[in-house]
């Protein structure tokens, strides 16, 4: 009883506490959602007032042909790059984790490449991917003379270009590795000695007890890159421009173009409201199927 | 894992594999200095070598490709280096210290719908920046319409929002304020400190670690930050590192390719630098991120 009281009267200075991140809640993200949300059933180019035209936006997005392609390559890129981004990192982490002379060396180079800035990578890659003098053909070329075929222009080629930027997404998981660490060191030793008295392999290890031991933290990851995939603008805007033939135009790029190349401000802010339902609906299958896969200790 | 029987072989498998993959994260690093030391002509040979035959350097003794990536009709390092350092600091300033004021609300005051609110601060996590990018441009021409100060054409689009707390950092500082024992508060407070009192004197001092870790993420944010800047600076004297050297790559004709490697080499340095000098406050603090699910 004396504790409620003693809450309720406290809600003055909680609030003022807080107050700085209400109000910016308020002013920067509530209102401009709201604010989309009424756009996204209005004609709106940025310069004249809006215009009310009811569903006429959504209606429009089912039958316009770049929003369906702009969807289908952000889910393909997806569909490549989380997996592949997730595994290497898994990967890696329990390589690192091995006790092994030069461990802290051996961290920081992997941890590296994570920390170059967006433009930089992009730059960086364009050269590596350049079909006659990159590295990356350079080094492959002997497979190609084996195989009698030419490299790929990767980047430049629609067929590549998706699976060629989901590669080098890959280079990046730096951060990722340093999060699965974490979570290798809090797996207690006498779990794996007690595996290894009964005779496990190291295999049947990972799988019986590193696996389900780190699930909570693969789950962290998995939200995290599904969130972050669904939004993939800056690496494509500075490699390819959506290109070549918008082989790599994704969801967020349209979304850019829309509202500020275009100035199609309505429409535009229906595609942020599907995204939005995306970000939500993924995450939410997310948590809904971790039930069945993600193991929290002393639950 | 195993620490007493690995045996022989597995260890040399372990690393062969280490260095094979570290060998894969390195080479693009040193490919890029390499190219970045090349004249013209080494760059388009082929196949390709990787130590430069000849540096060509201009009468002060700096690489030619660097002094031109620094400063050319293309490029304005300085002025870009100058804008992103006016945005990173008072980005950093401005939501370490509201994070850490939100931050402290949510860990030491006990009030009604206290944890409610918190979850409501954890879930705008998951909202995507494309969704408000447009309605917050609307804003930032209303707020300078109908305010005394301009927004677009200033940087206050990029730092103003950072000043009222973000999610991410107060959930960073809000698990670290509650490890830090009641019992000192309680000390200060009995001395007749105030709330905003044990806040700043008590909590802020003791909480050095976490903050340091707020404020290096949120620099290398407006480091590398793109679709911000794209979105709300208007003018070329405005452009930040990503933005400025964006128009250096994507301008039309032949691709200065040694020219953008010293340009990445120069962007990529200072964060290097800062990495091994804080190298610990980076570990813990990525690892703390991922640790409560």
């Amino acid at each position: 009883m004396r504790r409620i009281a003693i809450e309720t009267r406290n809600i003055p200075k909680g609030l003022a506490f807080i107050s700085p991140w209400l109000a910016g809640f308020a002013v920067f993200l509530l209102l401009p959602i709201i604010m989309s949300l009424y756009y996204s059933l209005c004609d709106y180019n940025l310069l004249q007032r809006p215009v009310f035209v009811g569903l006429e936006n959504y209606r429009f997005l089912i039958h316009d042909a770049v929003f369906w392609l702009a969807l289908k390559n952000t889910l393909y890129y997806g569909a490549l790059s989380v997996p592949a981004g997730l595994g290497v990192s898994l990967a890696l982490a329990i390589l690192l984790n091995r006790r092994v002379i030069g461990q802290p060396f051996f961290r920081t180079i992997i941890f590296l490449p994570s920390l170059v800035p967006t433009i930089a990578a992009a730059i960086l890659w364009k050269w590596l991917f350049n079909q006659k003098l990159g590295l990356i053909n350079w080094a492959l070329s002997p497979l190609y003379s084996l195989l009698h075929v030419q490299g790929p222009a990767w980047i430049d080629q629609p067929g590549w270009v998706i699976p060629s930027l989901a590669l080098m997404s890959v280079w990046g998981v730096g951060n990722t590795v340093v999060i699965y660490l974490a979570g290798l060191q809090d797996v207690p030793r006498e779990l794996y000695e007690a595996a290894e008295l009964d005779g496990a392999s190291g295999l049947k290890q990972l799988y019986h007890v590193t696996l389900p031991m780190i699930s909570p933290v693969i789950f962290f990851n998995l939200v995290m890159a599904v969130i972050t995939v669904v939004q993939v603008f800056d690496i494509p805007f500075m490699m390819t421009q959506g290109g070549p033939n918008r082989a790599s135009y994704f969801y967020t790029y349209y979304l850019y173009d829309n509202a500020f190349s275009y100035l199609h401000m309505g429409y535009a802010s229906a595609l942020a409201w599907i995204q939005l339902l995306m970000v939500l609906a993924l995450t939410g299958i997310a948590f809904w199927s971790s039930k069945k896969w993600v193991y929290y200790q002393g639950k | 894992m195993s620490g007493k029987r690995t045996n022989f072989w597995a260890l040399i498998a372990t690393y062969a594999a280490l260095i094979v993959v570290c060998s894969l994260a390195v080479i693009p690093f040193l490919w890029m200095v390499s190219t970045s030391l090349k004249p013209d002509r080494e760059v388009m040979a082929y196949p390709p070598r990787w130590l430069p035959r000849h540096i060509e350097t201009n009468r002060h003794g700096i690489p030619t490709n660097y002094a031109l990536a620094i400063s050319s009709d293309h490029t304005n390092f300085r002025l870009w280096t100058r804008n992103t350092l006016i945005v990173a600091a008072l980005s950093v300033l401005g939501t370490t210290l509201s994070s850490a004021l939100v931050a402290y609300g949510f860990a030491r005051i006990r009030f009604r719908g206290r944890g409610l609110l918190f979850g409501l601060v954890l879930s705008t996590m998951m909202i995507p920046f494309p969704v408000i990018m447009g309605p917050l441009f609307v804003i930032f021409i209303w707020l300078g319409r109908h305010t005394p100060f301009d927004w677009m054409g200033t940087f206050k689009p990029l730092w103003v929002p950072q000043w009222f707390g973000s999610a991410f950092n107060i959930f960073l500082l809000r698990q670290f304020f509650v490890t830090i024992p009641e019992e000192l508060s309680e000390a200060a407070r009995i001395d007749g400190c105030t709330e905003l009192g044990i806040f700043w004197r008590v909590m802020l001092p003791l909480s050095r670690p976490a903050l340091s870790v707020v404020a290096l993420f949120t620099f290398l944010w407006a480091w590398r930050d793109f679709m911000g800047p794209l979105v709300y600076l208007q003018y070329p004297s405005q452009y930040t590192l990503s933005l400025g050297l964006q128009t250096f790559q994507s301008q039309n004709g032949a691709t200065p390719w040694n020219q953008l490697m010293a340009a990445s080499v120069l962007v990529i340095l200072p964060v290097l630098v800062l990495f091994f000098m804080a190298q610990k406050t980076f570990i813990e603090g990525i690892a703390t991120t991922g640790m409560k699910g």
